[in-house]
């Protein structure tokens, strides 16, 4: 994976993106190969319909949200840096590569956790209300459950998460539901292939 | 302490044990030869040796046998029919023996954390083989590689697979197929060659003739890792799951490399080696190929059998386990029949068909084909490591060659340790949790070797491997090295190393929900960031099973069940379980918490019971907006006795049963425990009555309060009907009594149903279907009573009578003392059925029994309780009631009731023993004060006569009659 600066250098601030990022040069050329596959009018950014055209990504139930998550607030572009950026939290957390960056890694398992919380707080006031975890868990399980199912199931998920009761659940708390798990492990994919 | 003192006691039994295995020896020896008859469980040394000669000396014995009879001459009161029972009975003492020595292993339980059993049983093995030897000079038993195959590896493959985690084991597939693959060919080839060096060195004794194609093959059938052994050691040493899944994997998927090298070596040796081509050795790799992916696909295809079957069995659910099993066993089997990797196979079509039988049988049906697996793979293992031990013993296959065994012993645990780090090396470059240094040290020290091994080195023909007791020997070193030294080691190793523990906790609702939610986004990010990756690939997967295999191989009726469901549905029912499990006090307040939770509110000390619970990590399914009534501490007094109640089970009486079964369907033999329970419960109150009085008083009092406020529920209505259920409870009776009785009918039919089963099976069934909503509005009565039982029940909350609240949480409530509540609904329902002959539920008829049992919610105070009042009260309720008001017993309130009045009957009962005046005086409407302290008793007195006196089926007078019967 040897840094082949001269391909990387068409693609703008490579450098810093891989200093922020820790993905290699290599990851960073494949990334940009596909953010130019994936940007068909060439405008320099990704927009909804972009993602939408993903044939893979039809299928995703919660797609939606995943592509909003791409998409910083307010803007209805996401350019490439920020496209890394946000792929960047699912790198496997123990990599090497990422420790040289001194600020908090974007692979983090906190952060990790954040963009989940993320895509269950639509809102982003911080907290996943009812609602939201019920729609999520519709938008998730439609096919399978009905809403009184599925409501069912979100008033127990509540029951377990929301340790202050206040029928919503913190950032925090949905940290602290998720302890046991092995975060890194399952909130990563692999980029090498 | 334990130590000597366990010893000891495994060698008395070891002592008492061989009694009964000798015991066929005096026959057998009296022959002569040693012989006996078939035994299929084990061989007899001299048997093998001279095989072609069996079936002359078969008759030998039998010969014997005739000529003792005529020795006795005449009639012989008893007779010894030894030959007759010999197999079977040498098979059960052997699984006794087996049993019973797991029995005493586990008697001390601090000596059982440092020893693996695995090691006891050889160790016990070993005793008994020499016990064997110094009786009969020769040993008659030993792990027969025939027996092992066919029967024993299978039992504990067939669990293994069946409930091997499927998505741990295809997350870690990659390393389990390095492993399995590449390490065990490494392991092979380099034990292989270095004892062929060793050999050529003159490390081992010239007496060993072997050459190059010997030691390969030994090499092989020594360096693959046994899953028996994995099993057995790693289970008690409780690793993390993903070391488990590498190392318990790898032992299973390896048997096809070393089914195949196997093979090959034995026909190179054959051949012998100068004439083995190199054609030979891409056979060999295609036959490697052909062995494993045909393993595999024999395995899943009967994987796709077995789902298929059991989507039929619906009507025949008690052979569902059956089919389980025998599908599995075959796999293997068939596997075994064109000489395919058999181990793969059966793997395969346990974690095939896992997902789709245990969605398509019933919960007793998931139960019973885990125990009986779990007991067959116990007692196989069991039998295994027995053997083992007893084999070593026998002198006459072995021969030692120091040389060898230590240079095998060094080879494979160094090439071990190599290949492992070795391959974690490569394998981490793609791993995303990297393995590190502790799991490949415990990787490398979990190498065990175990039973397969041993079975396959003494398979081998003595006439071409020359070598074979020297490799017999030395496998036998090997196994109970490993077994022995490296099992008894790793667990301190583990714990120095602190090598992460698994937890045996179980996953909660919201690391299900969030699971599920990654699996979604990491694949849309691979899909987005173009990566076909493995979440991509498990995608498809899913989106295949879902729309072609699922809708193939289960039953339509779970088909839409989500796993998601499903695992919320455990979850439940594990708290429900866990609730139940801590105590009566915590079940109490557990159900206390219910309503609390229901309405979040403010009572104090509900939040200690919430907090309680989550501190134990068993959030109770509390939601609800069932309750609305809240229960006070007084409710936690009547729950308490209740759970006492209920705890204390009696045997019926018989005179009961067929007091009751005049008037039922017969029934099953914990509902008349139940009831049993409730009577004499019922009894033993009224005669400490006298003392509780007062307190019963205050009692009566609290529960009218609340009692009393739930009439204007009522009135109100809808969604809270259940609450004031119990107040129309008595008015429900005559209504449904047959319906009650159907249900019962069909709850007998209907497999009897256990806590756990009704829970699980209730939301399969027909979502919305036509006759859940039919059969709630008909009989809207009978459903609380009898759903618990029945499995086919529909939905709760599908009911449709009503406004149903989130349905699934009342379900879930009603799990929680399923127990208790089944005891309660059904000694209601016997209470109301023996004291309400079905009657057409006119407002007079029901008059009088209403006012009994309801006439707490009706009078305000004891003493200015006015009966018409009550009963006017009543009769509309019970109208409201009849209309199908509520749909859900409420569970706390009922017991309430239910205890109160068996409160109050106490003393009426006291009374009626001798019959008194005063209960002829209580006829319908009972007149106030009629009697010095009765006013506030007659109802329950009438009650309570119902209950004892149950009128004859025939009786259609319903209530005028009641009275003047006593």
């Amino acid at each position: 994976m040897g840094s082949n600066k001269s391909t990387l250098q068409h693609i703008p601030n490579a450098e810093e993106l891989m200093e922020e990022t820790g993905f290699s040069a290599a990851h960073i050329q494949r990334l940009y190969d596909r953010f130019q596959l994936l940007d068909r009018d060439q405008m320099g950014g990704l927009r909804n319909e972009d993602f939408e055209a993903i044939p893979e990504l039809v299928t995703n139930p919660i797609k939606d949200r995943i592509i909003g998550a791409f998409l910083s607030p307010g803007k209805d572009m996401v350019d490439f840096p920020s496209f890394v950026r946000v792929l960047a939290h699912f790198q496997p957390t123990n990599s090497k590569r990422s420790k040289t960056s001194s600020q908090e890694q974007y692979n983090s398992p906190t952060r990790k956790l954040q963009f989940v919380f993320q895509l269950y707080d639509q809102d982003r006031d911080g907290k996943i209300s009812k609602t939201e975890m019920l729609q999520v868990l519709q938008e998730m399980l439609r096919m399978e459950e009905t809403d009184e199912q599925l409501q069912s199931v979100m008033e127990k998920a509540f029951q377990e998460a929301d340790l202050d009761q206040d029928d919503a659940i913190s950032f925090d708390e949905f940290k602290k539901s998720l302890e046991k798990l092995d975060i890194s492990e399952k909130m990563s994919i692999g980029f090498l292939c | 302490m334990p130590k000597p003192g366990l010893l000891s006691a495994a060698l008395l039994f070891g002592v008492a044990a061989i009694v009964l295995v000798l015991f066929p020896l005096p026959a057998s020896t009296d022959s002569g030869d040693g012989t006996r008859g078939p035994v299929a469980l084990a061989h007899s040394a001299a048997e093998e040796r001279a095989a072609p000669g069996v079936a002359a000396e078969d008759e030998e014995p039998g010969g014997q046998h005739q000529q003792q009879h005529q020795h006795g001459g005449g009639y012989k009161v008893v007779q010894w029919e030894w030959s007759y029972v010999q197999t079977p009975y040498i098979i059960a003492i052997w699984l006794l023996v087996a049993s019973v020595a797991k029995i005493l292993f586990h008697f001390s339980q601090r000596f059982t954390t440092v020893v693996p059993e695995s090691c006891m049983l050889i160790l016990l093995g070993l005793v008994l083989g020499g016990i064997v030897l110094i009786a009969n000079k020769k040993q008659l038993y030993q792990l027969e590689p025939a027996l092992f195959f066919l029967f024993l590896l299978p039992t504990i493959v067939g669990d293994a697979g069946y409930f091997m985690p499927a998505r741990l084991f295809f997350d870690n597939l990659g390393a389990i197929l390095t492993y399995a693959v590449v390490g065990t060919l490494w392991n092979s080839f380099c034990t292989g060659f270095s004892l062929y060096a060793a050999k050529v060195l003159n490390v081992i004794d010239e007496k060993v003739q072997a050459d190059l194609m010997d030691f390969l093959l030994f090499g092989a059938l020594i360096s693959a890792v046994d899953p028996v052994a994995v099993l057995a050691v790693f289970e008690e040493v409780h690793v993390n799951d993903t070391l488990f899944i590498i190392v318990f994997g790898e032992s299973l998927v390896n048997d096809a490399v070393t089914v195949v090298l196997y093979k090959v070596y034995i026909s190179f040796v054959e051949v012998g080696p100068k004439n083995v081509q190199t054609v030979d050795y891409f056979k060999g790799v295609a036959s490697f190929l052909i062995v494993s992916i045909g393993g595999t696909l024999v395995g899943l295809v009967f994987a796709v059998i077995l789902g298929f079957i059991t989507r039929f069995t619906k009507k025949v659910r008690i052979i569902e386990p059956l089919f389980v099993f025998l599908l599995v066993y075959l796999a293997y089997l068939t596997a075994e029949l064109f000489s395919l990797s058999a181990i793969l196979s059966m793997t395969f079509c346990g974690i095939g068909a896992n997902k789709y039988v245990e969605a398509n049988i019933s919960q007793k049906s998931r139960t019973t084909v885990k125990y009986t697996m779990k007991t067959l793979a116990s007692i196989a293992e069991t039998i295994i490591f027995i053997f083992l031990g007893i084999s070593a013993v026998d002198k006459s296959k072995w021969a030692w060659d120091t040389g060898l065994v230590s240079c095998t012993l060094v080879f494979i645990f160094i090439f071990r340790a190599v290949g492992v780090v070795g391959q974690t090396w490569v394998l981490n470059r793609f791993r995303l949790v990297p393995l590190d240094k502790i799991d490949q040290v415990v990787m490398s020290y979990g190498g065990l070797r175990g039973a397969v091994a041993f079975a396959l080195v003494v398979l081998l023909d003595g006439e071409q491997v020359k070598a074979k007791d020297y490799f017999v020997a030395t496998t036998i070193v090997v196994v109970f090295f490993t077994v022995m030294f490296q099992g008894l080691t790793i667990k301190p190793l583990v714990k120095w190393l602190k090598v992460p523990r698994s937890t045996s906790r179980k996953p909660t609702i919201n690391e299900e929900i969030h699971e599920r939610a990654f699996d979604h986004i990491l694949t849309a990010v691979e899909d987005i960031a173009g990566l076909q990756g493995y979440h991509h690939w498990r995608d498809k997967w899913e989106q295949f099973d879902k729309n072609y295999l699922s809708k193939l191989l289960l039953r339509k009726s779970v088909y839409r069940k989500s796993e998601l469901w499903e695992a919320y549905q455990k979850i439940n029912i594990r708290d429900a379980i866990s609730v139940i499990d801590q105590g009566g006090n915590v079940l109490t307040s557990a159900r206390l918490s219910l309503p609390s939770m229901a309405s979040r509110a403010s009572f104090p000390e509900f939040t200690n019971v919430t907090n309680y619970l989550r501190e134990n990590g068993s959030g109770v399914c509390l939601d609800l907006q069932v309750i609305d009534n809240v229960p006070g501490a007084k409710v936690e007094e009547d729950t308490e006795t209740h759970h006492v109640l209920a705890g204390n089970l009696y045997k019926p009486r018989r005179r009961y049963q067929s007091h009751y079964s005049r008037h039922f369907m017969p029934l099953g033999e914990k509902e008349r425990q139940d009831r049993e329970v409730f009577q004499r419960n019922m009894k033993y109150r009224m005669e400490s009555s006298k003392s509780t009085r007062h307190k019963r008083h205050k009692k009566e009092r609290s529960i009218k309060k609340r009692h009393g406020s739930d009439p204007k529920e009522e009135s109100t209505e809808k969604p809270r009907r259940n609450v004031s259920w119990h107040d129309k409870e008595p008015v429900l009776v005559p209504v449904d009594s047959e319906d009650d009785k159907a249900e019962h009918s069909e709850k007998d039919e209907d497999e009897g149903i256990t806590f756990v089963a009704r829970k699980v099976e209730t939301p399969k069934p027909r979502p919305k279907s036509v006759p859940a909503a039919v059969e709630a509005s008909s009989s809207p009565l009978a459903s609380p009573l009898s759903r618990p039982p029945s499995v086919d029940t529909p939905l709760p909350w599908k009911g449709g009578v009503g406004s149903p609240p989130p349905c699934v949480s009342v379900e879930a409530t009603k799990i929680i003392p399923v127990d208790l509540q089944q005891a309660w609904n059904q000694s209601i329902s016997s209470l109301e059925s023996i004291s309400s002959p079905p009657a057409p539920p006119s407002a007079d008829a029901v008059h009088p029994r209403i006012s009994a049992l309801s006439r707490i919610p009706g009078a305000p105070r004891p003493a200015s309780y006015t009966p018409s009042s009550s009963s006017s009260f009543f009769s509309t309720s019970n109208t409201q009631l009849v209309q199908g008001s509520f749909l859900f017993p409420e569970k706390i309130p009922k017991e309430e009731e239910e205890d109160e009045s068996s409160h109050e009957l106490q003393p009426l009962m006291s009374t009626l023993k001798p019959p008194p005046p005063a209960t002829t005086s209580a006829p319908p409407p009972p007149p106030p004060g009629s009697a010095p302290g009765q006013g506030r008793r007659k109802h329950p007195r009438v009650f309570l006569r119902s209950l004892v006196s149950a009128p004859p089926p025939g009786n259609t007078e319903p209530w005028s009659r009641g009275p003047t019967q006593l």
